[in-house]
């Protein structure tokens, strides 16, 4: 991925989007980071609605990392929400969640994802699994985006 | 990914195929590789059809590279095939092809292939993408296979 990426977080836990955010600090990952507590704000960042209208400081991501179990609406929802409005396709989608549920895992391919990666213990390992995925996600081919919604 | 994987790949050129073989053991990947050379025979290979019926001798994969333009059946048509059989789903779908037509990348990740890759020239970069797919995807979460599978 090129070093001028838009990170989408969507975590409801505070500690943990900005575990996630020091992860990715000092993975080396100096992409611009935006983080939502849940999913429908995540999905009202997508479709630039309310304070998200301005993408020139609200750009439309190019990799989205979310949790699943959040109030409001689960990562599961957004994921639906996705694959409903292609126009709004992101890749990749990484779900980031404590769950090692086979059943949480396996929806979550089932609707999308691309990759599912269980939320480690610690601030060390949580960096170097998000370096391994950027590092990874930098090689691959992902399609230009339909309308930036 | 665990160390006792099955590594299928869909490449119809004999030469790539070796060369992603080769790639995979001097990135250290040591699984079981089966390869076949287009998407008819990936099928058959899937399903457990004629020579593949001994799971014994070419068990059901935990990956799977493919390649898109393939003879007979191509690499899209394996991923629809893979779509509408559940039961046999494999993750990750690596889609490994020359192709960086945009039409080609957004039709492989809508039919669910999990990553795209374009097949680098040298050996030494198709060998580091081989690494660095198969260190991160050791890290995700994968659902067991449904039992039966294909």
């Amino acid at each position: 991925m090129r070093r001028d990426l838009t990170i989408l977080i969507v975590e409801d836990l505070e500690n943990d989007a900005v575990l996630l955010q020091m992860a990715l600090k000092r993975a080396g990952i100096k992409d611009h980071v935006k983080v939502v507590d849940d999913g429908e704000e995540a999905i009202a960042y997508l479709h630039a609605k309310g304070k998200y209208r301005d993408r020139a400081k609200f750009p439309f991501p190019d990799v989205l990392f979310t949790d699943l179990k959040m109030p409001r609406m689960s990562g599961f929802e957004v994921l639906e929400w996705l694959r409903s409005h292609r126009e709004c396709s992101i890749i990749p989608i990484i779900v980031m969640s404590a769950s090692r549920l086979e059943e949480d895992v396996r929806k979550a391919y089932e609707l999308g994802a691309n990759a599912y990666l269980a939320k480690p213990g610690r601030l060390e390992e949580l960096q170097n699994i998000i370096k391994v995925a950027f590092e990874f996600w930098a090689l691959c081919e992902k399609p230009a985006p339909l309308v930036q919604s | 990914m665990r160390r006792d994987l099955t590594i299928l790949i869909a490449e119809d050129s004999e030469n790539d195929a070796l060369l992603l073989q080769m790639a995979l053991k001097r990135a250290g990947i040591k699984e079981r590789v089966y390869v076949v050379a287009d998407g008819v025979e990936a099928i058959a290979y899937l399903r457990g059809e004629g020579k593949y019926k001994d799971r014994s001798k070419f068990p059901f994969p935990n990956v799977l590279f493919t390649d898109l333009k393939m003879p007979r059946m191509s690499g899209f048509e394996v991923l629809q095939w893979l779509r509408s059989n559940p039961e046999c789903f494999i993750i990750p779908i690596i889609v490994l092809s020359a192709s960086q037509l945009d039409d080609d990348i957004r039709k492989a990740y809508q039919l669910s292939a999990n990553a795209y890759l374009v097949k680098p020239g040298k050996f030494e970069d198709l060998q580091k993408i081989l690494k660095l797919a198969f260190e991160f995807w050791d890290k995700c979460e994968k659902p067991t296979p449904p039992v039966p599978h294909c």
